[in-house]
This record gives structure tokens, sequence and C-alpha cells, in this order.
């Protein structure tokens, strides 16, 4: 593989990588958010061990999230170094901003929040999650401003061969970032409403399977106790509306994907047609959305893809709103991209070996067909397995099916292969370009850049493979220690994240009173309310 | 010379600055971990004292670089493109110890928790080291050619001036994070870590005053020379403060040691960012490496809100974690009580017997423990 390729490979895994973690970070983050806001207005107990139980989750992951951000930032300069060079006037500036106006907030905050459940009265204490969460949000906001510019570049100017930033709001108004940003919010909370109800069906599930609930006559259910911590009545309420709230999560924010998708659909039809028809295998001009297309996708040539399946007028009603207009296929934009960005990559030292190399303009379609089917194919399973999981759990009964129950957990990953896809799709229709022409822009005001101009000349295949082959080794191994400690504080329970419960029995009504909200704890030793 | 990139060189050296002030003492903190602190309650000792506030430091390291990319993003890629290697090393050292901090207390093993306190105790150093040496060299000259990139092999980009710069900041960071022990901790490891402080500071700060000396024989001026001085009443300040036993005021003098080390290294090599050891001409400077007016006058306004903010809710931070930690305040780890007969345990050491999951769980555990976690 020559010094390319390994660096996309790299910075495909570390970005695919990275975000497994994020979404979950994101939408966890939201949700424990609501969930202590609620617990801070209702006082109920069962608010508390659950703010508790999936804050102890969603910090385990967080860090994951945090250390493999670090690669993001340093990736660009150390593997694609003629990317920031040409990029940097403009695109430094929202991975800057990201850090000094989102990540210190976030990172500051979620410290005291971790830390301060004693130092801090209730409601700031509160206040720092919610300032964290926002923080989160704020992050996503600038690395998809980043990340939108390349995908249609705005609020600039060709200087010395260079994009230089004239237009500071039409960067950071990007129509493209306005509608990515909601449709990756969304799709993280979808990922935290899948795991939520996929943890708590197995918890129920679990309940009934020990013996604790038991059904009634009625089929209602008659939640019990084990003398066990935390496994009490209250246990159940703590699982039951997680499971509710988890389903109505996922449900919603596959509403919320499921619009702004359709809005970046119009909007990829206009700014990068070529990824619209090859997400479709579309060679040829036409109204049909593919169900199904058979052939050799991967070719670079259009001839022996067959759609075997078509429905007529929707792929016109996904780019435009209506049945009739003819979406262009591969075949005619293939001549538009030669016509306007040349057949061959210009003889310049920067593309080394691949100098005058001929320009493959339609991406891999293999990976565009497929990766746009499974985003739209794991949300819409996630969405409805929760749909599902709502009118099944509706008399509070968990189906004491083993089956169903490892259907609940391993949903967890739906929308996370759903985020993926979507990703892969997006990135990698962009190809061959890094930063993608925007049509509006003619003549010498053309911004855009091959990706095969983009690696670091400097840099060798093999320092690359070694990043890459690091870099891969230690996520990995990561991985599995990240989801075992996962596994283990689910199968912990409440009490697992919140020791008080195992010391003293009725805990939640001592606590209560302890703690009525109107200041820091001044009884005990408030020190250390939380210690590593 | 222009306004807009030299006031971005100063803010650039303004955040290398706070990150080596604030992340030197964690880690300084992690690399003691394994130095300094004698059994579990004391490492637990030093990871609080740090714990709420490392990660909101270790963001400085990220505005540093994302400002550079930003405002100069010629540096930045040549920087970071020319020493591929050793940042790669850095990288793994951060997402090590990054995950150490969060993980080790998480299984209650012996062995799990010796394995995450050499990730924080090596990533910490490792981190501390290539940082360092990476900035020696930004200081003192890379091998680049016209275009930037660097010539020669993975490891051309060696000199001297790496290892001075990389034993600079780790040597820093430790007795930083002495100073900063002393202040944060009580009993037995406060004054541990206040008579280490007193009998390593002189040694310690030497290799970076070898930097600070090299970067002015190269291109000093009479006012970074008189930073130089500077350093050196800061740093027989702390050590005299220190013998008196006033800690607060020996970490602050450390810290304004570390103020002039950097505002000496940094006003030397300006206007020059990266130095090319090949041919002056090829030189990255403020002019030739930054970004168009516009841009940084947007990041100018942006930052002027920014970062005052930014250093008052971490000021705030510190005062809410004020309170001195030590022994009698780390709690006792709670033996792990799973509510459900767990397949999935890391270690066997804190597996729990599988007939009677939970009844015997903890009394076993916690006597299995007499550090106390």
């Amino acid at each position: 593989m020559d010094a390319l390729e390994i660096a996309r490979w790299q910075f495909g895994i570390t970005t695919v990588y990275h975000f497994m973690m994020v979404p979950l970070t994101i939408g966890l983050g939201l949700v424990v958010a609501i969930i202590q806001t609620i617990w801070y207005r209702t006082g109920k107990p069962e608010y508390l061990r659950m703010t508790k139980f999936w804050g102890k989750l969603f910090l385990i992951n967080f860090i994951m999230g945090v250390a493999t951000g670090i690669v993001q930032e340093f990736q660009f300069g150390m593997a694609w170094s003629e990317y920031s060079r040409f990029v940097g006037d403009v695109f430094g500036a929202p991975l800057a901003l990201e850090a000094l106006l989102a990540f210190f907030v976030e990172s500051t905050f979620l410290g005291l929040w971790i830390f301060g459940w004693k130092q801090l009265k209730r409601g700031v204490h509160l206040a720092c999650l919610w300032i964290a969460v926002i923080g989160s949000v704020f992050s996503a906001y600038f690395i998809i401003v980043a990340n939108s510019w390349m995908q249609h570049p705005v609020g600039v100017e060709m200087v010395d061969g260079r994009p230089v930033m004239t237009d500071a709001w039409a960067v950071f108004t990007n129509n493209t970032a306005l509608v990515a940003v909601p449709h990756t919010l969304f799709g993280a909370l979808a990922v935290a409403g899948a795991f939520l109800l996929g943890i708590a069906w197995y918890h129920l599930w679990r309940r009934r399977h020990d013996g604790i609930d038991v059904v009634g006559a009625d089929g209602k259910l008659i939640p019990g106790e084990a003398a066990i911590p935390g496994r009490d009545k209250a246990d159940y309420t703590v699982w039951m509306k997680s499971l509710r709230i988890g389903a109505v999560v996922a449900m919603i924010s596959f509403a919320g994907t499921a619009i702004t998708g359709d809005l970046q659909g119009k909007l990829m039809f206009e700014q990068q047609p070529m990824k619209m028809a090859a997400a479709e295998a579309a060679c040829h001009d036409g109204t049909g959305f593919s169900v199904l297309s058979v052939g050799n996708l991967g070719a670079t040539n259009c001839d022996d893809i067959v759609a075997v399946i078509e429905v007529p007028g929707i792929l016109s009603f996904l780019a435009k709103g209506d049945f009739t207009t003819e979406v262009k296929g591969v075949n005619s934009l293939l001549g538009e991209y030669k016509e306007k960005y040349g057949t061959h990559l210009p003889d310049n030292p920067l593309y080394g070996d691949r100098a005058g190399q001929e320009i493959q303009y339609v991406p891999v379609m293999e990976v565009t067909y497929w990766g746009f089917r499974m985003m739209i194919g794991f949300g819409g399973i996630a969405a409805f397995a929760a749909l599902l999981a709502l009118w099944v759990t509706r008399k509070g009964v968990v189906p004491q099916s083993k089956w169903l129950m490892r259907l609940a957990v391993f949903g967890i990953l739906a929308p996370f292969g759903a985020n993926a896809a979507g990703w892969i799709f997006t990135e990698m229709g962009r190809q061959p370009f890094v930063v993608a022409p925007n049509p509006d822009m003619n003549g010498i005001d053309q911004v855009f850049m091959f990706t095969a101009a983009a690696v670091s000349p400097g840099v060798s295949a093999g320092e690359l493979m070694t990043s890459l082959v690091v870099l891969t080794a230690i996520y990995a191994v990561l991985l599995v220690v990240e989801v075992k400690l996962l596994v283990k504080y689910v199968r912990g329970g409440v009490a697992s994240a919140m020791p008080e419960l195992a010391h003293a029995k009725d805990s939640d009504d001592q606590r209560d009173k302890n703690d009525d909200g109107t200041g820091p704890d001044k009884s005990g030793d408030d020190v250390l309310a939380f210690a590593y | 010379m222009e306004l807009l990139p030299t006031i971005w060189f100063v803010a650039i050296a303004v955040l290398w600055t706070g990150y080596l002030f604030l992340e030197g003492f964690d880690l300084g903190v992690g690399m003691l971990m394994k130095l300094f602190a004698r059994n579990n309650t004391d490492r637990r000792v030093l990871l609080n004292t740090i714990g709420p506030v490392w990660d909101g430091n270790e963001v400085w390291l990220l505005t540093a670089a994302g400002a550079t990319f930003a405002a100069f993003p010629l540096w930045y890629a040549s920087l970071f493109s020319a020493l591929y290697l050793p940042l790669l090393a850095v990288l793994a050292a951060l997402i090590f110890r990054a995950v150490a901090f969060e993980y080790r207390g998480k299984v209650d093993s012996e062995r799990w928790r010796n394995r995450w306190d050499w990730a924080i105790a090596i990533g910490s150093f490792g981190a501390a080291f290539g940082i360092g040496a990476a900035l020696a060299l930004t200081t003192t000259g890379l091998p680049l050619n016209a275009n930037g990139d660097r010539s020669g092999g993975p490891m051309s980009w060696f000199s001297g001036y790496a290892l001075l710069g990389g034993f600079g900041v780790v040597a820093f960071a430790l007795v930083h994070a002495l100073a900063f022990l002393a202040l944060k901790t009580d009993g037995d490891v406060r004054h541990r870590a206040r008579s280490w402080f007193v009998r390593l500071v002189p040694v310690a700060v030497l290799p970076m005053f070898g930097w600070m000396v090299a970067v002015q024989f190269l291109s000093g001026k009479p006012w970074t020379w008189a930073l130089v001085a500077a350093a050196v009443v800061a740093v027989v300040l702390a050590w005299t403060l220190a013998r008196a036993g006033s800690e607060g005021r020996a970490f602050g003098a450390l810290g304004a040691f570390i103020v002039c080390a950097t505002a000496s290294i940094f006003g030397a090599a300006f206007p020059v960012v990266i130095p090319s050891t090949i041919d002056p001409a090829f030189n990255l400077t403020v002019s030739n490496a930054s970004s168009s007016d516009y841009t940084l006058g947007l990041m100018s306004i942006v930052a002027a809100v920014g970062l005052p903010l930014v250093i008052a809710y971490q000021s705030w931070t510190y005062w809410v974690f004020r309170r001195r930690v030590s022994a009698a305040h780390i709690p006792e780890a709670h033996g792990f009580l799973p509510a459900i007969a767990a397949k999935v345990l890391i270690s066997k050491d804190s597996q729990v017997s599988k007939d009677s999951p939970v009844s015997k769980g903890s009394p076993e555990k916690t006597a299995s423990n007499p550090s106390g976690d």
C-alpha cells in the first residue's frame, strides 16, 4: 500500500472508532442531564438512582471519546500536512474554537459534576452537567462546521492558490452544516435511546428470571424484593422508566434523523451530485429509487450494474421533492466532472507517484450504495424495535423470552451501525476530493482539493504503517476493556454505581432526609464526595 | 512586523505556558504514582488531588495545537508531520493515561490497579518528554526543505535539543507536582512531598535551563536573557520558600519560573517559529506561516472573550476543590456487589463465586485488601 492509502485507512479507522464513543457521550449526556433534572424537581429516589447508574456508564464511555479525540486533532498535521497547509486559513478556526469554546467547558464542568456531588449545591451541581452537555453539543457543531466546509466550501476566496476566509458568517452558517448538526445530534440520541432500552430490558428480564418480579393474574407485574443491595421494588421502577425513556428517545430521534436526512439529501443533490448518484448506483439519469441493484458495484464504469428492483419517482422525491425530476446518473455526471476538474492529476511534485494519474470520479459504489442503505436500515430497525418494545411492555411486563432479551441487548448496536455507515458513506462518497468542489464557484474561484494531494509529502509509508498498526492495536485493546467494564457495571446494577445502597437499606429515604437540597452537605467529610 | 501574527505568536506562547503550568503538575503527579507513592492509599491521595482538574488542564494542549493550526497552518503542518513518530508516542501516552485515570478504580484487584498505575506513570512521562522535545525542536530547528517538509528519514528530526527539552519538561513536571502535592495534601504525603521538593528542585530545573540558554545563544535578545535571570531568581525563591514551609508561595514561585522560562524561550525564538537546519531561507516565521488577517482578527475577538472566561471558570474549579486531601479522606472502595452473578469479570482475584453472588462478596474482599481499596 502506498502512503496515501495507509493514511486514508488510518483516518477512516480512527474516525469511525472515535465516532462510536462520541454519539454515546452526547446522547447519554443529554439523557442523564434530563433525568437528573427530573430528580432535582421531584426528589423521587428512582431518578437519583437512574442518574447515578447511567452517569457511571456515561463516564466509562466519555473518557474513551476524550482519549481518541486527541488523535483526530493531531493527525491532520501529522498525516495530512498538505491538506492542513491548503485549508488552514479556514479549517483551523473551527477546530481552535472547538477547543477554546466547547471542549474546555465540557471537560472542566464534567470534572465539577463527577467530583462535586457534595461540594456544590444541588442546583449548581446539576447546572454543571448541563453546561458540560451543552459544551459537547457545541463541540459537535464546530467539528461539523469544519467537516461541512470540506463537503461544501463557502465563505472563501482563492489567494495565491489557497482558500482564504472572507466571510466567517458563511462558514459558520454553511447550510450543509446547519442540517448536518441536527442530523448528527439525533443520531447520537438514537444511540443513547437504544442503549437505555437494551440494558433496561436486560435488567427487567433478569428480575423475572431470578424470581424477584412475578406476573399477577391480571397480567400486570408485581414487583418484588431480593435480599441484594439495590434489587428492591424501586429497582423495578428504575428499569421500567429507563426502558420507556430509551424507547421514546429512540423513536423521536429516528424521526429527527429522517427529516434532517431528507434535507441533507436535497442539498447533496445540488452540492455533490456524484455522491447522490453513487448512493443509488444510478448509472443513467432517472427518477427511480433502487431497492436492489446487483453487478460489479466496485467497478469504475457503470456497464454491468443492473437495478433489479426500482421504485419510480422516489429518487426524484429524495433529491428534489417531486416525482418527476430526472436525477443525473453517474454516466452523465462523469463527463461534467472531467470537463470541469480535469481528467488527470496535475504534474505537480506534491502528488508524488500519483502525479499524472487518471482521476476516478466515481466513488467506490459498493460502499456508497450499501452504506446509504445500512444507515437507513439500521436506523429504521432500531426505531421499529423501540415502538415494538413500548407496545410489548405496555403492562409493565417484559417477556421471559431469552431471545427477545438478547435481541434488545444486541439492538444497542443498530444505531451505532447507522452512525458509522452514514459517516463512511458521506466521507467516501466525496472521493476523489478531500475538499469537494462547490458547484456554484467557477473558473479561478473554484475551491477544491484532491485527496491525492493532501497527504504529508515528508512522511514515509513506513511511518504511516507504524502508526496505523499502533493505533489500531491500542484501540482494539481499549475497546475490549471498555466493553468489559460496561458489561461489569451493567450487571452490577444500580448498587454498583451507588455504594450507599449497599451500606444501608432504605438509604434512598435517608439520603432524602439528609440531603434536602438546600446546600452542600456539611455534616460529614465532604473533601471527597467521589474518589478515584 | 505585522501586528496580528505577532499577537497570535504571543497567544500561542501563552497557551503553551498555561499548558506547562497546569498539566505540568498533573503529568508530574502521574509519574509520582510509581516514584513517590508507597501504597495504594498514597496513590489514591495523589490521584484525587488532580482528579477533578486534569482533563481541563489537558485541553490547554488541544487549544495550543488548534490555535497553531488556525493561526499558523504552515507551522502546524510542518511541525506535526516532521515529528511523526514522537507525536505518535505522545498520542499513545495521552490515550493510556486518560483511560487509566478513569478505569483504575473500576475493578477491585491489585493486578488491575498496578497495570493502570504503570499506564499513568509511563503515559505521563511519555507525554511530558514528547511535548518537551517537540517544543525544544520548534525553537531550535528541524531539517525542513523549501516546502516545509522534513528531509531525511523518520528520525532525522533528532538532536540534543530534543533531549534537553524532553528531560526539561519531565524534570520540571516532577518538582512542580511535588510543590503541588505539598500544597494540596495533608499528613505524610504533604511532608514527604515538601522535603523531596527541597532536595530535588535545584537539580530538576537544570535541563530546562539548558534549553533556555541554548535558545538564547541561538537567537537571544537582551530582554530574553533578563528573563533567564528572572527564572533563576524564581527557582531560588521557590526553594527558600519551601524550606521555610510556605507551600503556597513555593508553588507560585515555581509557576513564575515556568512563565519566565517559556517567555524567554519563545521570546528568543521570535519571529521564527521553526528554524530550518538546512537553509535559513526555509525558516518558517510568523509572517510566512500565518493565516490571513481576516482569520486572525476573527480568532482574536473570540479568544479575547473566551480565554479570560476559561481562566475564570477553571480558577473556580480549583476554588471548589481547594481543600487538602489526605489519607483519612480516601473512602474505602466498596466491595463490588454485582446485582447479577457476573460471568465477565476481568481479573481472577476479584471474581465473586458464582453460586452465591452477593452475600459473601464484600467482607472477604475488604479483608483481603489491607491497603483500604
